[in-house]
């Protein structure tokens, strides 16, 4: 059941990752040519998906897109989830002085206006999509950290975990093979949604230049494009939407394949 | 417990201070200063008007001066003036919050009221149709973008079925209404707002209450609890739901701040006057006073919120305690 | 019978009263004392409650407004106002020439926060003659001086003791205009009733509701359900989404071109843009129909200089370049630009042309545009990368301090032909208009002899001259001019179309009695909307 699951996730994931490596092989235009005879064309043979406001096709944008798109959700998600655990789980464990600072600093970083930060940041490194990952990543780990931490609190008081202590084992040993397996639950649910939220965070950052810059499509960026011709060219909304849905749907089925596998 | 509370809630006020010192500080550093977006770039509008406009404000004081004089009028109370149009902030934020308010407690209920039966259920019934199914279905609700979802929703109850209006909060002549006219004048506009804003809110809540049920059943004293020949119901919703509402609670206590808060295409898609739109105004203005207040607002609310969840947890799980290791 | 048929011919004659317009935006205004205010929503809504000493008329010509008439004295110094004399505020006090003088202290007082005291700076000296003359004299001639004139008068027996900058009066004014002003509700509308004793007439329409949704796909669902009567389109909701039966039946559509240009400007002390024949062959390489067919939809036409199309100040003899990218490529060679080492893109000295278009943030036609200017400029071995901006940073770190390559932008295109601040040599220093830093003495001359006559031919004379002038120059690209595209709810008559728009005479538009659909309100009654 379990690595059935695992199975199909990467199946679908690794698919698109393919997709997204081998994009100049396997789209097929141009993602940036073009063509006034060809607005907002409804899909069809020659273009599978349809083509958008400036004629381009866009089956070959979300191809080229899931380069920018997958890579943000998974490095972003990933440096967030690993803050996240780190100090949700140090602050569970050892409660105290330590705990308390690293909330306080925890409220300190939710409270923060973000924006400016993200600006001063893009205004001195520039926008790349590398310093995207990593902001979207340093200013979204605070949900985890406390989700590991209420796990923690009260794992550290059962039974199992006492028994551990008692016998002597390390901290180490206790937070690594016991404490952060039982609380990885909320941790992979958190990631799974945290990817589909980082690549529209990202299309936020690019709607106010903060992120790609154009012509480079992202499946978020083209979303927000599609907004204006939703009334006439459905295709633009619903596909890249549809490849964020499936996205997530695979990182789900990895998540809960990877949970069976671990408890 | 009560000296806990107590000493946390003294926090607050340092954190506060230096959750302002800091915002104030960043904001200022980062690239852009406060402009009048409509007088820049008019031609019919010259330069030594702009510059003279910008001494009023005292924009031309140092960082220091400027953060300190925030400080004092803050102490007061006051939050001092809106630059873009010179109106009270606190009145400016006054005159939004109860919509925003009332959209957001309204779908944070329903949230709650449909994700977390529904999380449970899908961990009862874990691998079968019904769960996968759900699972497709939150995740659908949750990458479908808000705009798209709002103008489906119009496009079928408004225009189709033409049941209720398009946008705003109230109708044309809604002064006019005896009060219950009005109140469901008021429950019309709501309605198609709080459903889309709750839509995407399933997936977090109900997959956390899934993901820790089936945690909590899998558990020993649940093992024992059956043992023990107690009710099927009694074991689920007293043994097992009491073990599995952490994360619940912790998404609480995350969610309190974003009470006050909105997003900008939802207000602007049902045209209603909220806290979101007059806080990206703010950020895009760099309208100073406008932001410090919403940094206030924020911090207070976030502090509250974590505080609030760290004393739930205490009250759902006996063995959490605060105060000794 | 004779009797019963000559009522029924002057009821078809005669013009009903009543009724509502409901009008859509997606911006609230900020301040309704128009002194302190210069966004559109706010000019739009405060325009209906007050009037200034002169206006606009359909043709685009200053007629009078408050005053009555003028006289232009010694040498263009001096203007003479005469009032008219049975205006009254709304709240029943009579206006005169002390409101006006009030008006211009408060324009020159450096503690009051309006933006528009430049004009008014130049004035030597106001003086009232008597309560409905006054009279102005300027330090130099000044020709759009008349103009500056159309500036709202605000009353002074409201204001005297107020402070204008915090006053409640910006949410609750006082005017001489045709509607009076009701109700505010923040971000959600704002409502004026007529005022029955205007001085032109009573306008037909009772009320005026501006009703703001910020979102133009939801006021489009909005016009679907006759929920509002006036709106601005999209060139696609335009083109393909309103040729239904419905909208033909319940609105009526207006295209009109816009008062406004879209140009890119490029920085001139670039040494890659200081050559003329760089800029006019970047001009050549770029189709603007092409733009306009895909931005626009076909709804626009290309731009050739800074002047309104149509108006006395634009040079019909300027013609567009045709699209000719072989002709750029010459161009380009002719300058040193050459594909030396073959790689496909032009170099010059071992370095490659390339360089950034920065544009604001917000604004889909321009990012749009920008990308089609990219992908033709890649054409002929140009590489350009656009770039958005977040205004504030934009406007503070890329324009004030020119640091950037290329900017694509647009500049509001106003009645008054005078753009001195925008392509005079003297407005390059950090934060003024000619950010591209144009110096050019013939315009410059042009520029400054075009302020100085009243008299129309002489002034047309300089600024046909300067059009053509920057137009073989280049300074920036120009692109194009849009079409303003609007709907309006087809029970409204009396729209008269002109090249200044069809706002103009909307006091005279009314509703026949059979087809209003806002009846007045009464607190007891049902208000019913009939479709």
């Amino acid at each position: 059941m379990g690595s059935k699951r695992l199975l199909f996730g990467c199946l679908i994931i690794g698919i698109f990752s393919l997709l997204a490596i081998a994009a100049p092989l396997v789209s097929p235009y141009d993602p940036s040519s073009i063509d006034q005879a060809g607005l907002l064309m409804p899909p069809s043979a020659r273009h599978l998906l349809g083509t958008d406001g400036l004629g381009r096709d866009l089956l070959s944008r979300i191809i080229y897109g899931a380069r920018i798109s997958l890579s943000i959700g998974l490095i972003a998600v990933g440096i967030s989830v690993a803050i996240g655990l780190v100090f949700g789980a140090v602050s569970g464990f050892y409660g105290g002085l330590i705990d308390s600072l690293i909330m306080r600093f925890v409220d300190i970083m939710l409270c923060f206006p973000t924006f400016y930060l993200i600006l001063a940041v893009t205004a001195i490194l520039g926008p790349s999509i590398f310093n995207i990952m990593i902001i979207i990543g340093l200013t979204s780990w605070m949900g985890t950290a406390r989700l590991i931490r209420a796990e923690i609190l009260s794992l550290k008081e059962r039974e199992f975990i006492q028994a551990e202590r008692a016998i002597g084992a390390s901290s180490s040993r206790i937070i690594l093979r016991h404490l952060i397996p039982n609380a990885i639950g909320p941790v992979m649910v958190n990631a799974t949604l945290g990817i589909a939220g980082a690549i529209l965070v990202e299309s936020g950052l690019s709607f106010l230049g903060l992120g790609v810059q154009p012509p480079t499509p992202s499946w978020g960026n083209i979303l927000i494009e599609s907004k204006s011709t939703l009334g006439v060219a459905w295709w633009i909304t619903v596909f890249p939407g549809a490849a964020i849905l499936t996205t997530i749907l695979g990182f789900n089925f990895i998540a809960e394949g990877l949970k069976k596998k671990i408890g | 417990m009560l000296t806990y509370i107590v000493r946390r809630l003294l926090g607050i006020i340092p954190m506060l201070l230096g959750i302002t010192v800091l915002s104030f500080l960043v904001i200022k550093l980062a690239p852009g200063k406060p402009v009048m977006l409509q007088y820049s770039l008019n031609p019919k509008i010259s330069l030594e008007e702009i510059r003279r406009l910008e001494k009023l404000e005292g924009f031309d004081k140092p960082l220091h001066i400027q953060y300190l004089n925030w400080l004092k009028n803050l102490s007061r109370f006051n939050f001092g003036r809106s630059f873009s149009d010179g109106r009270p902030v606190t009145e400016k934020i006054i005159e939004r919050l109860p919509v925003t308010l009332a959209i957001n407690i309204l779908s944070l209920l329903f949230i709650f009221a449909i994700a977390l039966p529904w999380g449970i259920k899908c961990a009862l019934k874990e691998g079968t149709f019904f769960d996968n199914a759900s699972a497709l279905t939150m995740f659908l609700l949750f990458a479908a973008p808000t705009f798209w979802l709002a103008l489906l929703l119009m496009q079928l109850f408004c225009i189709n079925l033409g049941l209720l209006p398009i946008s705003g909060i109230a109708s044309l002549d809604f002064e006019y209404f005896p009060w219950w006219k009005k109140l469901w004048d008021l429950g019309r506009h709501m309605f198609l707002p709080v459903l889309v804003s709750s839509l995407g809110g399933f997936a977090g809540v109900s997959r956390y209450m899934r993901s820790n049920m089936i945690e909590a059943m899998n558990q020993p004293y649940i093992y024992t609890a059956r043992a023990k020949g107690l009710s099927e119901a009694t074991v689920i919703y007293k043994h097992a739901l009491r073990n599995a509402v952490l994360p619940i609670v912790t998404i609480i206590g995350l969610s309190i701040p974003g009470l006050l808060g909105g997003s900008i295409i939802f207000e602007s898609i049902f045209a209603i006057p909220g806290i979101g739109r007059l806080f990206y105004e703010a950020a895009t203005m760099r309208d100073l006073n406008l932001i410090m207040a919403e940094v206030v607002l924020v911090a207070i609310l976030t502090m509250l919120g974590n505080l609030i969840a760290d004393i739930a947890y205490a009250y759902v799980d006996p063995r959490i305690r605060y105060g000794k290791r | 019978m004779a009797v019963f048929l000559f009522l029924s011919a002057a009821a078809a004659l005669a013009e009903d009263y009543g009724d509502a317009i409901v009008s859509a935006s997606i911006g609230d205004a900020r301040n309704l004392i128009p002194l302190l205010a210069s966004d559109v929503p706010s000019s739009e809504v405060a325009g209906l409650i007050f009037n200034g000493l002169v206006k606009y008329d359909k043709d685009v010509n200053l007629i009078g407004d408050l005053a009555e008439s003028w006289e232009i004295r010694d040498h263009n110094l001096v203007i003479i106002f005469h009032l008219r004399k049975n205006v009254l505020w709304h709240d029943g006090h009579r206006f005169s020439a002390h409101d006006v003088e009030f008006t211009y202290q408060k324009l020159i007082d450096p503690k009051v926060k309006t933006p528009y005291g430049g004009d008014f700076e130049r004035i030597k000296s106001l003086e009232v003659i008597d309560d409905y003359t006054v009279k102005v004299t300027y330090k130099e001639p000044f020709a759009p001086a008349l103009s500056s004139w159309g500036m709202s008068v605000i009353p002074r027996h409201l204001l005297e003791r107020e402070d204008l900058n915090t006053s409640r009066f910006s949410r609750h004014p006082i005017g001489t205009g045709p509607y009076k002003f009701k109700s505010w509700r923040t971000q959600e509308k704002i409502e004026l009733v007529s005022n029955h004793g205007y001085f032109e007439h009573r306008p037909y329409i009772d009320r005026y509701i501006y009703r703001v949704i910020p979102d133009e796909s939801t006021i489009f669902l909005e016009l679907q359900t006759q929920g509002v009567d006036s709106a601005g389109l999209s060139p696609l909701q335009y083109t393909r989404q309103t040729d239904t039966p419905f909208f033909k039946k319940y609105y009526q559509k207006f295209r009109l071109p816009s008062f406004a240009y879209t140009y890119l400007g490029y920085n001139l002390r670039d040494p890659k843009f200081s050559d003329k024949r760089v800029r006019q062959a970047l001009n050549y390489a770029v189709d603007k129909n092409e733009i306009i067919g895909i931005v626009l939809l076909g709804l626009g036409r290309v731009c050739t200089g800074p002047y309104l199309p149509d108006t006395w100040a634009y040079n019909p003899k300027v013609g567009p370049a045709a699209f000719d990218p072989q002709k750029a490529r010459e161009l380009l060679k002719e300058a040193g630009w050459a594909d030396s080492d073959n790689d496909g893109w032009l170099d010059k000295e071992g370095k490659a042309f390339e360089f950034t278009i920065i544009t604001n943030q917000g604004n889909e036609e321009r990012l749009k545009v920008a990308q089609i200017i990219q992908r033709r400029l890649k054409d002929i071995g140009i590489k350009v990368s656009v770039r958005v901006s977040e205004w504030s940073v934009f406007l503070t770190e890329n324009i004030d301090k020119r640091n950037f390559e290329a900017v694509l932008l647009g500049w509001a295109l106003p009645r008054e032909p005078d753009n001195y601040d925008i392509f005079h040599s003297s407005k390059t220093a950090e934060g003024q208009f000619n950010f591209v830093t144009y110096k050019n003495e013939e315009v410059d001359r042009l520029l400054t002899e075009g302020r100085r006559y009243f008299d129309v031919e002489k002034r047309k004379a300089c600024y046909q001259r300067i059009h053509e002038i920057l137009y073989e120059e280049q300074p920036y690209m120009f692109i194009y001019v849009p079409d303003g595209l609007s709907v309006l709810h087809s029970r409204f008559k009396g729209i008269r179309l002109a090249p200044i728009g069809i706002g103009y005479n909307f006091i005279d538009w009314w509703v026949p009695l059979a087809e209003q659909k806002y009846k007045v309100v009464n607190p007891n009654s049902k208000f019913k909307i009939s479709n």
